[in-house]
């Protein structure tokens, strides 16, 4: 895998690998001397939906995280078009985040904004904020919050508020609001785990069409082993805070799965 | 085994007695009698004492309203200090209990803040205002500040509280969206608050009527310069006028204050 690295990393940014990431020996200890990433070594493809699979409580939310950071990484490399994320501060870091999307878990609208303030808030980065205060965001924004509403399957739910909306609606305007900020990558922290079933995947099938026809490479974190097979083009397995399996979807074995979650009882 | 089972020795208790909890009522009850023995409360103090508010309610009915112009003036005036303090008192409010907020400011800033705030409270609104009208003087300025500084000290506090208990995880998501600090006060924290703000900012409204005809017995302006005066001179009917005044008012603006709480919802 160090073979991979140092070409994709050296090149200059063309095509689809100039949204390639690269992380290199990365770690995170919350405390000291207890590492929750254990040195890890990628190189994330510029396209396509990548699935990272794991136990509960192995890194994958942290992982994500360092990439826009959220969290502080304790040492390591994130390349980013052509920038070392984990070394920005500030104004640069901003800058930086707002070509990163983020989907999460629960969503984290702001509950008493509408839909429509919610999805101008991926705009943030690039709206002065009296703007915001005011509301009065550019009208090219405003109507690409429409569109995107359509494209979600949220045409008219602009002037709801967010708190009256459901766990699936909910995720859709999250998704929305990443792609409102023109991302070069998205990033989603367990988008399904708040869902039932059928939800999980036609959320799954929005960020997998998005990732296609946009052109735009998805990380996401996911519990489900079937959904991740199904949508992802390809799929990392953590465990214990290293990578345990790095390949396609059906490459991964039984043998693979134990590996990264232990123990075969939970397969029957 | 220390532990015997109850169910095994036929006593299960299903409530256990608190005999430490018994103990402080009954040393409670003990103190207050004891106290009271020491202020020299006796059964003939309080037949004197009803003889006087007897004649003291006769004398107050019925209203004196002859002076209304005098009323009217003070009472105007009360208003007026009480809604320029709740102003100003909230604007300032607003930064500090910001900066008082352990979630979104750094320790460094929060606990001089939180010092500056117990500063402002530690005093009743009466003593800062004494304070201020041998400092600056007479008049509407000294209730003025006073009242200014009580409202600091009241809603700085309960504005920090309110934004240490929103939801962190609504924040992270504007603040991965590159959005800068402001951005993320104006999306992500404010709408969170605001509803909670209203409310505090209404009942300090409140709470400052009631203080602004208060602070003119010290000489700090207002219907309480009047009302003093009035005592003073054992014209109860007055009193008793200027009193109905101040309950009036009191309850239009707990009419006006619930309408502003249901407007901003």
């Amino acid at each position: 895998m160090q073979g991979q690295v140092s070409p994709l990393a050296s090149a200059a940014p063309q095509g689809d690998d100039s949204r390639a990431l690269v992380l290199r020996g990365l770690r995170k200890e919350y405390r000291a001397g207890q590492p929750v990433l254990r040195g890890i070594d990628l190189v994330l493809p510029g396209s396509g939906l990548t699935a990272i699979i794991g136990p509960s409580g192995t890194g994958k939310s942290t992982l994500i995280r360092c990439i826009n950071r959220l969290v502080q990484p304790t040492s390591g490399e994130i390349l980013f078009r052509g920038q070392d994320l984990a070394k920005l501060s500030g104004r640069s870091l901003r800058s930086a985040r707002r070509r990163i999307g983020m989907v999460f878990q629960e969503y984290n609208l702001v509950e008493r904004l509408t839909v429509m303030e919610n999805l101008l808030c991926g705009r943030l980065g690039y709206v002065p904020a009296w703007r915001a205060w005011l509301r009065r965001f550019p009208a090219q924004d405003i109507a690409r919050a429409f569109d995107l509403l359509d494209a979600v399957g949220l045409p008219g739910f602009a002037t709801r508020r967010a708190d009256a909306l459901s766990g699936g609606q909910r995720q859709r305007v999250g998704i929305a609001r990443a792609i409102m900020q023109e991302p070069d990558i998205i990033l989603a922290d367990e988008p399904t785990s708040s869902l039932d079933p059928k939800t999980s995947v036609e959320i799954m099938e929005i960020l997998h069409r998005f990732a296609a026809e946009r052109n735009i490479p998805v990380i996401v974190n996911i519990h489900n082993v079937e959904l991740a097979k199904r949508f992802a083009s390809r799929i990392i397995g953590m465990t214990g805070g290293s990578v345990v399996y790095d390949g396609p979807p059906q490459g991964l074995t039984e043998a693979d799965l134990k590996t990264i979650y232990g123990g075969e009882n939970w397969m029957e | 085994m220390i532990v015997t089972d109850p169910a095994a020795t036929g006593q299960r208790t299903a409530f256990a007695p608190n005999w430490l909890g018994r103990l402080g009522w009954v040393a409670l009850v003990i103190y207050v009698i004891y106290a009271g023995s020491q202020l020299g409360f006796s059964a003939e103090r309080f037949s004197t004492g009803l003889e006087h508010g007897h004649r003291f309610l006769v004398r107050m009915f019925p209203p004196n309203f002859e002076r209304w112009e005098l009323i009217y003036d003070g009472i105007l005036e009360s208003l007026q200090i009480a809604v320029i303090a709740t102003f100003f008192g909230v604007l300032i409010s607003l930064p500090v209990g910001l900066m008082a907020a352990r979630n979104l400011m750094p320790a460094w800033i929060s606990w001089p803040m939180r010092g500056v705030i117990a500063l402002c409270r530690s005093f009743h609104p009466i003593i800062v205002a004494i304070l201020f009208v041998k400092a600056i003087g007479f008049g509407a300025l000294a209730g003025v500040m006073a009242l200014i500084v009580a409202s600091i000290g009241f809603i700085s506090k309960l504005f920090a509280e309110a934004i240490e208990e929103i939801s962190l995880k609504q924040v992270e998501a504007v603040r991965a969206s590159g959005a800068g600090f402001l951005s993320v006060l104006i999306m992500g924290v404010q709408p969170q608050v605001l509803p909670r703000f209203i409310g505090f900012a209404t009942y300090q409204l409140d709470s400052n009527l009631r203080n602004s005809t208060m602070v003119g017995i010290v000489g700090g302006g207002g219907i309480g310069a009047a009302l003093f005066t009035a005592y003073q001179r054992f014209d109860f009917d007055v009193v008793l006028a200027i009193l109905i005044v101040i309950v009036s008012l009191i309850m239009v603006a707990e009419i006006v204050s619930g309408w502003a709480r249901r407007v901003f919802q």
